[in-house]
């Protein structure tokens, strides 16, 4: 049979080339491990503005508590409300704290008041983790002021973490850097096997013999995406295990829109492959292609919804941006199937668009 | 099959830009011949092969192979084909076996037929105790050999070679051409460009093409008798160099061919006494001279250059 032909003579060349082994088994673990270490985004140093109108020991105090957590810096004290807007309107602050005239005497009164965290909003990251040390800094508070008592908050701040309680950051990119780190590696590990043949003239032989173009395609996608798949397991194991990144979902589905993912990644490497002719080109192309949509316009880092609509258009054409989604989705909201259609759908026409392209293209050369 | 000729093409073209690598070609190949394709570097061989076995499209011209049109039925025509590139295309890296495997997967080679094909080509490139070893490791006489033999495990009856000896000792290359006379011999068609004259002599037609166009054709023996208007005389001497330079310094045409060398006269029997003079007055000894008809390379060099 031709096709197992194929993927036969594939394990062997990638059996016998330790450099693509490796490519294949360790670069993502590798990268993995880097990043996964090194891109934090925890926030250190948010420089704030304090308006204290109370200026008793108790505010002192919650300020301090801010001061000292070491993610903000005080840059300023201000009387006045307005004073604050201005400082976070000219980005001079990216946070403000008020506190009320009344603040300590509601508290002794038992009551409740309400501190203002002003947060600038426009990078929605440092905001969202901004947001999460504010309230673990107003818990430790609470429990320093009253430390038996289990009643709720004894400062009133509105602070929502999405998705993320323990406020680890890396909670938040393990995923989507998996997504990241397979966005590339698919592609280049296809894109130098039809280059190859080119590269080294056996491709003239493959065309003058009856193969077919899907078979060639198909054969060569087959012996990566096993690569893949168990570079996609073993990544998640990490992330679980050597990180501690919980994962809420289901591994099933989180494996099942990985391989569909996958398929369209790896024949993506084979069109650039095909198209590109030498491998030297069909790398590079493959680096760039995948790397810098996957890492800016995928969600990844930067939020879709923020960027400008036609950026946020051009977005849709990233597979890597659903692939985040999904990953995200599935490690740390546990989302299911019903609330993944939209990107399973996409990703999977994108998939069968490139496969056919890459068929179509060989096509052309075979005749 | 009731088609005469196993391969025939009209008119056949191919333009790279501007270029036209191969111009307004008409051939015709009988099944069961070997049909040498010659040519200078560049003359469009290569190219001519290709558009043959499907590899690339014709610019214009019409042409069929096994009696399937190039046009339109180019997967028929691979079921049909072996075809040898001129680059060497086996992969380096796998085993002798392991590349066999591969071309009798790619042939669809049927299974009751695959054990006696792999043992065939084992022992028609010599290479059985070699057959765990990396292609990349073998001589290139068996490279050679077992390209050919990868590229027929499925027994087509239409082979193309695209200078199969380049780059092999001459030993290889005669062994290489009892292969090829072996093919024949079975009623198989052999398509063969080479550019080593002394192998044009085994092919039973020529076509010589230059610059993409036909510029001879026929058998070595009509080529040799029609195209060349210059007798060649050849001259045994005790120094072949120095009698050559002496020869080229007194204005003839003359060349080495092995140990002899070869003068173009006007005429043999006019200046046969001539040569003897001159090479005596060099205090030269000739052992022997006498007319021989021209090699294939002699007619070659003068049409090409006639042309240039
Ligand atoms: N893909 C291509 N694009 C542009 N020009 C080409 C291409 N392929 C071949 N040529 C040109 O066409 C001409 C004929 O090439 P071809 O390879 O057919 O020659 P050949 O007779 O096989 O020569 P050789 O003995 O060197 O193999 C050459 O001048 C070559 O440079
Ligand atoms: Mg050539």
């Amino acid at each position: 049979m031709r096709l197992k032909g194929i993927v036969k003579k594939e394990f062997i060349h990638i059996k016998r080339d330790p450099l693509s082994l490796a490519m294949a088994f360790l670069l993502p673990a590798i990268l993995l491990f880097i990043y996964g270490y090194a891109v934090t985004f925890d926030v250190e140093n948010i420089e704030t503005v304090v308006c204290d109108r109370d200026k008793s020991s108790l505010s002192r105090e919650l300020i301090e508590g801010f001061s000292k957590s070491g993610y903000f810096t005080i840059i300023s004290y201000t009387e006045s409300y307005n004073d604050v807007d201005g400082y976070i309107d000219r980005g001079d602050a990216k946070a403000g704290i008020i506190i009320p005239d009344d603040f300590s005497k509601t508290i002794r009164k038992g009551g409740l008041p309400s501190v203002e965290i002003i947060i600038d909003g426009s990078n929605s990251n440092i905001a969202t983790i901004a947001l999460g040390y504010v309230s673990a800094i107003e818990e430790r508070y609470t429990r320093r002021l009253y430390p038996l008592s289990k009643e709720g908050p004894l400062i009133q701040v509105k602070t929502r973490i999405w998705y993320n309680r323990e406020m680890r950051s890396r909670n938040f990119i393990i995923p989507g850097l998996i997504a990241v780190i397979m966005a590339v590696i698919v592609a280049l590990l296809t894109s130098l096997t039809v280059s190859k043949e080119w590269d080294r003239g056996s491709m003239e032989q493959l065309l003058s013999t009856p193969v077919k173009p899907s078979e060639l395609v198909l054969g060569k996608l087959i012996p990566y995406f096993i690569i893949g798949f168990a570079d996609t397991v073993f990544a998640v194991l990490m992330s679980t295990f050597l990180f501690g990144v919980p994962l809420k979902g289901d591994p099933v589905l989180l494996f099942l829109l990985s391989s569909i993912f996958l398929f369209g990644g790896l024949s993506f490497g084979i069109l650039i492959s095909i198209v590109a002719k030498n491998q030297t080109i069909a790398s590079q192309i493959a680096m760039l292609t995948t790397f810098l949509p996957a890492f800016l316009l995928s969600g990844f880092i930067f939020s879709i919804s923020n960027m400008p609509k036609i950026l946020q258009i051009f977005t849709l054409a990233i597979p890597a941006r659903y692939f985040v989604t999904i990953l995200k989705g599935i490690f740390l909201k546990g989302v299911t199937i019903e609330d993944l259609l939209w990107e399973t759908a996409l990703l999977s026409l994108y998939g069968l668009i490139v496969f056919f392209l890459a068929v179509k293209k060989l096509k052309k050369w075979i005749g | 099959m009731v088609d005469e000729y196993a391969v025939e093409i009209k008119g056949l073209t191919k333009k790279f830009g501007d270029f036209t690598a191969v111009d307004r070609i008409d051939l015709k190949v009988r099944r069961g011949e070997i049909f040498g394709f010659l040519g200078p570097n560049g003359a469009g061989k290569s190219t001519t092969i290709k558009m043959l076995c499907g590899l690339i499209m014709p610019s214009s011209g019409s042409g069929t192979v096994g009696g399937f049109d190039i046009w339109t039925e180019p997967e028929e025509i691979k079921m049909n084909i072996g075809y040898m590139s001129q680059r060497f295309s086996l992969y380096e890296e796998l085993t002798v076996m392991e590349n066999i495997d591969f071309f009798s997967g790619i042939y669809n080679v049927p299974r009751n037929k695959k054990k006696q094909r792999k043992a065939w080509v084992l022992n028609m490139a010599q290479i059985e105790e070699k057959k765990d070893h990396p292609v990349k490791t073998l001589a290139g006489g068996l490279k050679q050999r077992l390209a050919l033999g990868c590229a027929i495990l499925h027994e087509p009856p239409i082979i193309f070679l695209d200078e199969p000896t380049s780059g092999v000792d001459p030993l290889s290359r005669r062994n290489f051409w009892r292969l090829i006379e072996e093919m024949a011999g079975e009623g198989k068609t052999v398509f063969v460009t080479t550019h080593y004259m002394d192998e044009a002599d085994n092919c039973h037609r020529l076509v010589l093409i230059h610059r993409g166009k036909i510029i001879a054709e026929g058998t070595p023996s009509e080529l040799r008798s029609s195209y060349m208007k210059f007798d060649i005389a050849e001259l045994l001497v005790d120094q072949p160099f120095v009698a050559m330079d002496i020869l080229r310094d007194a204005g003839l045409e003359a060349s080495l061919h092995g140990e002899t060398v070869h003068v173009s006269l006007e005429s043999y029997e006019s200046c046969q006494d001539e040569i003897g003079r001159i090479l005596k007055n060099a205090g030269l000894t000739i052992k022997g001279i006498e007319k021989v008809p021209p090699s294939l390379e002699d007619v070659f060099v003068t049409l090409v250059e006639g042309r240039e």
